[in-house]
């Protein structure tokens, strides 16, 4: 049985939700996936996968004028034992296998970076402490391409922690061999300046679970650009994402999952909470059902949270269903506003202003970080959430 | 005893062309243990008069006092007022999404009494109430107001007026839209908070139907902007018979 829904439950005056009713998920884009940049022409903007993003902030990510610098982007892999951490060259065979670059900025990276980092956990090796990555920039450039590999039945956290000032495009893959769980966090903590475009392909291997989790709080642009492909039947991928956008920044996610194998399943829940004149969020959720993809359940859910005048979402959730042999499918979104009025009746039953917004954000949020499942990362994401908030009344 | 004093209360709002006046003078002074019951016709400034002591961003208070023991109640936030033990159980309640019946109950009871009440007590007390008013303890769980049925709104309103124990209780039409057995229960739950003797009661109607449940000690007539006259129980019973229109005729637009 499908089902397509979309409830919007309240508008805001500044801010909007568009909604396509059909989608073509491969032929919206403006070229075909590749690995080489020259395959993309230069985006002039007006395009379906380059509307909502602001061009001229992306300091030449997406033109060919963004050189790599000296200094660039550190990361800094910290793994427990059993783990194998290398940097290796463009040559390694083991880059690339996840999915393949969707757009212009993607292949840009993937065709610039010099390095690339491979973690690899072998099978059966269950951690009990999570892999923890710092990406953290100094004001330089860069290119990035890093491979998480798990072989059959292991499982691993990874969190992957970007801070600092930076201009960085990347590629993420994840490789999940078959019946291996992996949970990744990434946090966008960055400074206000930073940019930051990637590109996250899962492959899910035959009853395997990806949980990938994406907080994004800092940066001027964040574009990031989840997408889960199944390797065999029984994969599960979760996809959560939270976001707290400010005045001035600009937060897309983009998301794809491709039901390509039966019997797999897929839910999507995206939390946002905006604030601040030119505050944008856009978020953008394709899941496809293909013909042979029989018995898939998938759900996707994009919520928006409102909480001052002047900031913009745009949420298009879209669902392309090509066979009805499936379990489930549906999709909502929706744009909430916290207005005076609440602000009025909370205040009328004695709370002060700032502990009203506080309880307003922090129940928005709570259903979906208390199903991250990695405690130091909840705690610090409530912690985030409130500081936010703070340095909104303040 | 507590004491709120209205007087010569004059508020206006912005409209499309320009700025209304629309109460023009208002007298009035609830005791603790008193209730008051205001009528009038639509349009009349009732709701007006109830936001404006509750201190919504929407009305100007140009002229007049509200004080209450004293105390300034215009020159307090909006959130000062009700932890001053003033409470509005507003006609149209608000959705507040996220937010839990449970959590936000607490949330404000620890706000007005000052300190958190203790869990055991706390809960034993809201599912008293609820009981009382009816309400399944499922209830607790949902977001405030949220889909909540016109009936499930106002009994929300009263639980909160139960718990959170005001000096002076303004209820903004809180019979409208109620069948007869919602605004028994209703009615039940407001008489259970007056029967402590602790609570002033302004009860702003359009209908004397909750005047059987609920017994006022004055019933004051409102129209164009301030009250048209005063009296006792009786006054209902001749409003019921004889309708607003002696009091809008006399009004210059009403």
């Amino acid at each position: 049985m499908a089902e397509a829904q979309n409830i919007p439950v309240g508008s805001t005056t500044a801010g909007s939700i568009a909604v396509a009713a059909e989608s073509t998920v491969a032929t919206r884009m403006s070229a075909p996936p590749s690995f080489d940049v020259a395959d993309f022409p230069v985006p002039h903007g007006r395009e379906e996968e380059w509307r909502f993003t602001p061009l001229e902030r992306l300091r030449g990510l997406h033109d060919g004028t963004a050189v790599a610098t000296g200094e660039g982007v550190k990361v800094e892999v910290e793994a427990p034992e059993g783990v194998t951490v290398e940097t290796v060259g463009r040559d390694d065979a083991r880059l690339g296998r996840a999915g393949t670059p969707v757009d212009r900025v993607a292949a840009q990276a993937y065709s610039a970076f010099e390095k690339a980092s491979v973690v690899t956990v072998p099978k059966e090796t269950v951690l009990a402490e999570p892999i923890r990555i710092a990406v953290h920039g100094d004001g330089g450039t860069a290119f990035g391409h890093q491979v998480i590999e798990l072989g059959a039945f292991a499982e691993a956290v990874v969190v992957i922690d970007h801070s600092g000032d930076a201009v960085l495009a990347a590629n993420v893959d994840y490789v999940l061999g078959d019946g291996a769980k992996l949970t990744v966090v990434s946090v966008q903590d960055w400074d206000d300046k930073a940019v930051h475009v990637a590109q996250h392909n899962a492959l899910v291997g035959r009853d395997a679970s990806f949980k990938s989790v994406v907080v994004t709080f800092g940066g001027d642009v964040v574009r990031i650009h989840p997408r889960v492909a199944y390797a065999g039947p029984g994969g599960e991928a979760e996809l959560f994402g939270l976001y707290f956008t400010d005045a001035g920044q600009h937060q897309e996610h983009r998301l794809l999952v491709d039901h390509n194998v039966p019997h797999c399943k897929s839910n999507v829940v995206y939390k946002g909470a905006l604030q601040g004149e030119q505050a944008h969020a856009v978020w953008i959720g394709d899941v496809l059902i293909e013909a042979k993809a029989e018995g898939t359940d998938t759900y996707e859910m994009n919520r928006n949270l409102v909480l001052t005048d002047g900031a913009r979402v745009d949420s298009v959730p879209n669902l392309e269903i090509e066979t009805g042999e499936i379990v489930g499918a549906g999709h909502a979104s929706a744009t909430g506003r916290f207005d005076d009025e609440q602000l009025f009746y909370l205040m009328a039953r004695g709370i002060p202003e700032r502990e009203a917004r506080r309880l307003v954000v922090r129940g928005f949020f709570a259903e979906l970080v208390q199903q991250i499942g990695v405690d130091d990362i909840q705690e610090r994401l409530i912690a985030k959430i409130e500081e936010e908030l703070e340095a909104s009344v303040a | 005893m507590a004491t709120l004093e209205i007087r010569d209360l004059h508020v206006t709002v912005e409209v499309e062309n320009g700025t209304k006046e629309i109460l023009k003078g208002v007298d009035l002074t609830v005791k603790q243990g008193e209730t008051h019951a205001i009528m009038g016709p639509n349009g009349s400034g009732k709701s007006t008069l109830a936001y404006s002591i509750a201190g919504h961003p929407k009305y100007t208070i140009t002229q007049g006092t509200v004080t209450l023991d004293g105390e300034d109640v215009l020159a307090m936030e909006v959130d000062e007022r009700a932890r001053a033990g003033m409470f509005l159980a507003m006609q149209y309640p608000v959705e507040v999404p996220g937010v839990s019946v449970s959590n936000f109950l607490r949330t404000s009871a620890t706000a007005i009494r000052g300190e958190a009440p203790k869990l055991r007590t706390w809960v034993k007390e809201v599912k008293e109430s609820m009981a009382g008013l009816q309400m399944d303890p499922s209830f607790a769980e949902r977001n405030v107001n949220e889909g909540f049925s016109g009936g499930e709104k106002k009994r929300h309103e009263i639980l909160q007026m139960e718990l959170l124990k005001p000096k002076i209780a303004i209820l903004d039409e809180t019979d409208s839209g109620l069948d007869v057995d919602a605004l028994r229960v209703v009615s039940e739950g407001v008489n259970r908070v007056r029967e402590t003797g602790e609570v002033g009661t302004l009860l702003i109607t359009h209908y004397t139907r909750i005047l059987r449940y609920i017994k006022p000690d004055y019933v004051h007539v409102f129209a164009n902007g301030r009250i048209a006259e005063s009296g006792g129980p009786e006054l209902a019973d001749k409003l019921e018979n004889e309708g607003y229109e002696a009091y809008v005729k006399g009004g210059a637009s009403a």
